[in-house]
């Protein structure tokens, strides 16, 4: 089959320590190799840096409330949308994206694997869809548990087999990847207008609290030895003052151990943590947490994060936060959008306008930078925006040049309409560390791919994984004259590889590959009563019918690729 | 002998009922009975078996004649159609699966075509309103599960979706509902005394045109603000009653119908109703749901979103999507005169279009993809008669809460039938060798 | 201040899409140049050259620029579309989207017009002197940010949802209206001096309208306040003055609250 060579460039890849040296790559058969036969076709990676194709670690692109946000805002398409061109349909969606832009724009950018961040369990067969129609890169997508009515009846009594038992099932009926869990109990609450704002604020009728919710959920991860740990968004998402409930989440984390055959150490991952880091008791007073969070994440080293960056553009907020939606539609006034999920979740979607001239905006803005910058270990804090909630995905060469560069900082800082207010309620002002290429690897490929439990597979270059390749025309060895240059290079990639086919050149779609579905198989002991709690739930409480809930035939998901697990216990 | 098979999917109303059972003769070719469905379904899926099925494509001839020509020949004119026309059309998708949309939204992007669906005379008031102002909802299992105050405003789910109530918005006994419908209060706002309003507890008959006054009414009711003593043909005490039983109580659904997508107000009516339950939000828990027609209309609209980023009235004929109906709507393009091509599918304009909309279809090339004789393939220059989908070919539908559900085949099509997905896969490849041609 | 005149010699036999018949598109162009400058019948792309005789070079910028549309301009659509400056006459009929998104200059329609005419408008002037259509100066789909500025006369009648989502500008119609005018508006007037359907200032948060005919069926949400006497759009009267969208919600301005206001002349 295909044989690449990618001659001179600078590679960095922390899986294996290689911080910038000139190396070549070698691709055969959709794998990284040692080396290649001399009629290989060679890509001229010189004065280039090359890293592994960037693994999306949690972003909205897949599913219902995505497609409503396309929807009801044929505003978000007006004047912008791409012609079919090329190996390219048309496309379209400033903040939402239509899937085979979604597709293009990643790999555009360098990268290869994305999760899909909350997928409502009854709607799979949707999520599947928009997957198998992006083109290009591998997806997953995360099923939502921390408001499922089966495992808040087995949590209220601690029973950790039947959970694990039920989540295993669940995931296998939706070709899921991982145990999501989005304001846990709240959204249940939710279901009769209702909320929990503390870990400690017992869902009506199911008397439970998030806090049982949360650790049962990290047990029944454990016990099951997933290759993710249970990847949650806190209760209290963007109020003043959450970064309390932030903590107490994550203490909730203390005393556990990881427990997989999958290389991951951590066994909570806290998501879009800009919106959990507030600080102040209402919008006036509002100031930045992020270094109490950052103190506790800097000790705590079970835990891995990724930032949900404010990129300061007109967007649309989308969540499983329900009751957080309708609250944002009381601030703003903007198009609400919500669809509670039978037994299982809800969602939300509100369009935001993060406005540099507003120092509410600004201050979260800068927090999204505190937090990468006041993080010790690159390889538990990964880059995002939770797209699209604080910005769109495609402004991420921007979020790099900000991490990058302090004379970029300073820029946007100066650009404020109250830039005092930012200084003063953040201490964005006081970092000057700025991102090397390395950690930057370290936050976008090693990282998230190792969270992932996925980093035999991708998110680096050793021979033997799969030849997912990124190449940029960035200079290491070059000094930066303009900081733009650095969100310029990373917009485009020279070259990118995808499982070993050649997907993009200069910036162009030149194939569009053989995307995977990556899915979670985990096998656990039988358990006669969970079976017998869902098909009773189905019959009673649910409209749809176990069978057609479980029918996710060949048509949905044409190229799975399923992790095993045995979570078979003695 | 025969077999029966289970947890099949009913494809003809957005009721999209899914716990239909089927008995088919051993050899998978005879359907022989059908349980569990209403009178329709049960009707769509046994006259799958009538014997004067047209089973070929048929040519009009220039003598007002019928000519049957092979499936082949058939692709050959409306991928020849497609290509030579300057704004063709491509309408209707609501009874045929998304896999088979799929397929008709890459042919239409690579003819640079209008695409559309029933919503255009449907519901597509609701989307724009929804594009306006949003959608609090839900899915139906949650009315089934908590609701205590329905509301059925401008339609008649007894004839029009006869097991909505009894699955999902009024009998059921759900986990916080346990004295189905003793627990529950419903309204109906109709001009006429219908089956459903029949059952009302109370029956708001509004003045005819005059809904958006009424939901206007209902919110200053809501606010306790002053009133004129009648608003649409409503004593305004009667409003406040209403409104106070709304807000009484702890879980609430607006269902709603043509009565007030098609009626005066269009989509400001429903832009109120949606108004009126945001508002009931501040009170207690409230959810609005449009009655979906079509068996998969929301399935037309899902997959036309997350490809080209609209649910209906799509205009690809810049090579890239736009939207604006008044403008790229199907009853627009066709009475203003701005298509020279039409392809059916799924639908029957003929029936349901105004006169002046269905004429031009007959004076230009056009193709009906439909099993049936109808209006529409009497008035189209080319009927290719397909197998019925949801009875004899499966694929993914979406019931009228976007809940996704995969319909089942159950019974063989006639000998040599091809199914839409089918016939549309050969017309795309043909398109594609055409386009590649020129 | 030069002229273009283009005179269509060429019917098109669907409908014509000229977004390029501006004076921005035609700044600094000479007349060959102008013929040049694309335009769409379907899915097809032609040039303007193709389908109107094309006289006269224009200014070097679009300020300096007047164009003058003659002939059958029925099936032509998007006429003036995004100017930001200069002054376009069209001497007939002609179809949807005239001076939508515009932000500048002045147009005049000497003929009627169709619907989405000023969509979005943000500045500039558009004078029609016969009717308009439906949806004149409002919202395009979706977005709550409608007419935010500018002018627009209209001396025949305006069809429905006219200055939806409008939140600055001025808009008159010498004639009448149909249903829906005004609705959801946060600001701008509206000054209709003929007759007014129904469904007028409907969820309206703020702004004005003045009806100096008749109102058919007045919102039940419109709370009468005072009669005053007003002066608009030349004409001294007296009005019964209503506020409301009482239903809709209301914002605060220095602590006051305020309300969408609604005229009827008495």
């Amino acid at each position: 089959m295909s044989e690449y060579i990618i001659k001179n460039g600078h590679v960095f890849d922390p899986l294996q320590g290689i911080k910038g040296d000139k190396k070549d790559i070698s691709i055969k058969d959709g794998k990284i190799v040692d080396k290649v036969s001399s009629s290989a076709k060679v890509i001229d990676a010189k004065d280039k840096t090359v890293m592994a194709g960037a693994v999306e670690i949690h972003a909205h692109i897949a599913g219902p409330k995505v497609n409503l946000g396309r929807i009801y805002r044929p505003e978000d398409k007006l004047f912008s949308c791409t012609p079919t061109h090329g190996m390219e349909r048309m496309g379209g969606g400033a903040s939402i994206p239509t899937t085979f832009k979604t597709g293009y724009e990643y790999a555009k950018m360098g990268y290869t694997t994305a999760m899909e961040a909350a997928m409502p369990p009854l709607f799979s067969r949707h999520v599947h869809e928009e997957i198998r129609d992006t083109p290009i890169i591998d997806e997953g997508a995360f099923p939502v548990f921390g408001n499922n009515w089966f495992v808040m009846e087995y949590l209220k009594n601690h029973e950790i087999e039947n959970t694990a038992a039920y989540c295993a099932w669940l995931l296998r009926a939706t070709k899921g990847y991982a145990i999501k869990i989005v304001n846990p109990g709240g959204t249940e609450a939710w279901g009769w207008g209702l909320n929990c704002l503390s870990i400690h604020d017992p869902v009506p009728y199911f008397d439970i609290t998030p806090a049982e919710i949360i650790k049962g959920l990290i047990e029944a991860n454990e016990y099951l030895g997933l290759p993710h740990s249970m990847h949650i968004h806190p209760n209290n998402l963007g109020n003043p003052g959450c970064y309390e409930t932030t903590l107490d989440t994550l203490k909730l984390a203390e005393g556990f151990k990881a427990k997989n055959k999958f290389g991951r150490e951590q066994v909570m991952h806290l998501t879009h943590t800009q919106f959990h880091s507030y600080k102040g008791t209402n919008w006036g007073d509002f100031e930045s947490g992020a270094k109490e969070v950052t103190d506790y994440l800097n000790k705590n080293k079970n835990i891995t994060i990724d930032t949900g960056n404010v990129t300061l553009d007109e967007t649309t907020t989308m969540t499983a936060d329900g009751p957080f939606e309708h609250h944002l539609c009381g601030l703003n006034h903007l198009k609400w959008a919500n669809v509670d999920v039978e037994l299982e979740t809800a969602a939300g979607v509100v369009p935001y306008i993060y406005s540099p001239n507003i120092s509410v905006c600004a201050i979260q803005w800068a927090i999204g930078l505190e937090i990468p910058l006041m993080m010790k270990d690159p390889m538990r804090c990964y880059i995002t925006t939770d797209h699209p909630n604080a910005g769109p995905f495609t402004r991420y060469p921007r979020v790099i040049k900000w991490l990058m560069s302090t004379k970029a900082r300073e820029t946007q800082i100066n650009a404020f309409k109250h830039k005092d207010k930012v200084l003063s309620q953040t201490s964005i002002g006081s970092l000057d560390r700025e991102i090397s290429l390395y950690e930057l690897a370290q936050m976008t490929r090693a990282g998230p791919a190792k969270s992932l439990g996925l980093s035999a597979m991708c998110g680096g270059l050793k021979p033997g994984m799969d030849a997912d390749v990124a190449v940029y025309n960035f200079n290491p060895d070059k000094p930066v004259a303009n900081p733009d240059d650095i969100e310029t290079a990373f917009s485009r990639c020279a070259a990118v590889f995808k499982s070993g086919v050649l997907v993009v050149q200069n910036g162009e779609i030149i194939s569009t590959g053989n995307k995977r579905t990556l899915w979670v198989n985990a096998k656990v002991n039988d358990n006669p009563q969970v079976m017998r709690d869902i098909s009773e739930k189905f019959v009673k409480f649910y409209s749809m019918t176990q069978n057609n809930y479980e029918a996710l035939g060949h048509t949905f998901v044409p190229n799975p690729y399923a992790v095993e697990v045995d979570a078979t216990h003695a | 002998m025969t077999k029966t098979i289970t947890d099949v999917v009913c494809p003809f109303c957005g009721t999209l009922c899914d716990d239909i059972e089927v008995i088919v003769s051993d050899d998978g070719k005879k359907l022989i009975e059908v349980d569990n469905a209403c009178v329709i379904g049960t009707e769509k899926f046994l006259h799958s078996q009538s014997s004067d099925r047209i089973t070929r494509p048929r040519m009009h001839q220039d003598d007002g004649s019928w000519k049957e020509i092979s499936y082949d020949e058939a692709v050959e004119y409306t991928a020849q159609m497609l290509a030579k026309a300057k704004k063709p059309l491509m309408f209707g998708w609501s009874s045929t699966n998304c896999e088979a949309q799929s397929v008709g939204n890459e042919i239409a992007e690579m003819s640079r075509a209008c695409c559309d669906n029933t919503a255009a005379t449907c519901h597509g008031t609701s989307l724009i309103a929804i594009q306006d102002v949003g959608l609090p909802s839900c899915t139906l299992g949650e009315i089934k599960n908590r609701a205590d105050r329905i509301i059925f405003w401008g339609c008649n789910p007894a004839h029009a979706h006869p097991r909505h109530m009894s699955r999902y918005s009024i009998f059921p006994r759900g986990f916080f509902t346990g004295k189905g419908q003793m627990s529950r209060k419903l309204i109906v706002v109709d001009p006429r005394v219908t089956d459903t309003a029949k059952m009302a507890d109370i029956h708001l008959q509004v003045e005819q045109g005059q809904d958006y006054e009424l939901l206007d009414a209902l919110r200053v009711a809501f606010k306790g603000e002053w009133l004129p003593d009648v608003v649409a043909g409503i004593p305004s005490e009667k409003i406040r009653e209403a409104a106070d039983v709304l807000k009484s109580g702890r879980f609430g659904i607006i269902f709603f119908g043509m009565g007030v997508t098609q009626s005066l107000g269009k989509n400001h009516n429903i832009d109120e109703a949606i108004a009126v339950t945001k508002d009931l939000n501040e009170y207690t828990k409230f959810s609005i749901m449009p009655m979906r027609g079509h068996y998969n209309v929301t399935g037309s609209g899902e997959v036309f979103a997350w490809q080209f980023g609209f649910p209906y009235a799509v205009d690809l004929t810049r090579g890239f999507a736009r939207y604006n109906p008044g403008d790229t709507s199907t009853i627009d393009l066709l009475t203003r005169g701005e298509i020279d091509a039409m392809l059916t599918i799924g639908s029957d304009p003929g029936a349901h279009f105004p006169i002046s909309a269905v004429k031009p279809i007959a004076n230009m090339p056009s193709v009906c993809i439909d099993p049936h004789l109808t209006p529409t393939s009497g008035v189209s220059k080319l009927h290719v008669p397909v197998a019925f989908n949801g009875v004899e070919t499966g694929g993914n539908c979406y019931r009228m809460d976007n809940v996704p559900i995969d319909c089942r085949k159950v019974v063989e099509p006639p000998e040599g039938m091809l199914t839409d997905e089918e016939f549309l896969i050969k017309v795309r490849d043909r398109l594609k060798q055409l386009k590649g041609a020129a | 201040m030069e002229t273009v005149t283009i005179t269509m010699k060429n019917a098109p036999a669907l409908y014509l899409e000229a977004d390029n018949v501006s004076p921005d598109a035609f700044a600094g162009k000479t007349a060959a140049q102008i013929a040049e400058l694309s335009v769409h019948e379907g899915n097809t792309t032609s040039t303007l050259g193709k389908y109107f005789e094309v006289i006269g070079n224009a200014g070097a910028t679009a300020a300096d620029t007047k164009i003058v549309v003659k002939g059958d301009v029925k099936k032509v659509k998007y006429l003036g579309f995004k100017m930001t400056a200069g002054e376009l006459v069209i001497e007939g009929n002609t179809d949807l989207y005239v001076g939508a998104w515009m932000t500048g200059g002045k147009i005049l329609a000497k003929g009627n017009i169709e619907a989405f005419a000023a969509t979005a408008m943000k500045g500039g002037e558009l004078i029609v002197e016969g009717n308009a259509g439906n949806y004149l100066g409002a919202a395009y789909r979706g977005d709550w940010r409608g007419m935010s500025g500018g002018k627009i006369l209209v001396k025949g009648n305006a069809g429905s949802d006219i200055g939806m989502y409008m939140t600055g500008g001025e808009i008159v119609v010498n004639g009448n209206i149909d249903v829906h005018a005004l609705t959801h508006a946060e600001g701008g007037k509206l000054v209709v001096k003929g007759n007014a359907k129904s469904k007028v200032g409907g969820q309206m948060v703020d702004g004005n309208i003045f009806i100096l005919g008749t109102i058919d069926l007045m919102m039940p949400g419109f709370k009468y306040v005072d009669t005053v006497e007003q002066e608009v759009a030349g004409v001294k009267a007296k009005f019964a003055h209503f506020i409301g969208d009482m239903g809709e919600r209301h914002k605060k301005k220095k602590g006051q609250v305020i309300y969408g206001n609604l005229y009827t002349r008495v």
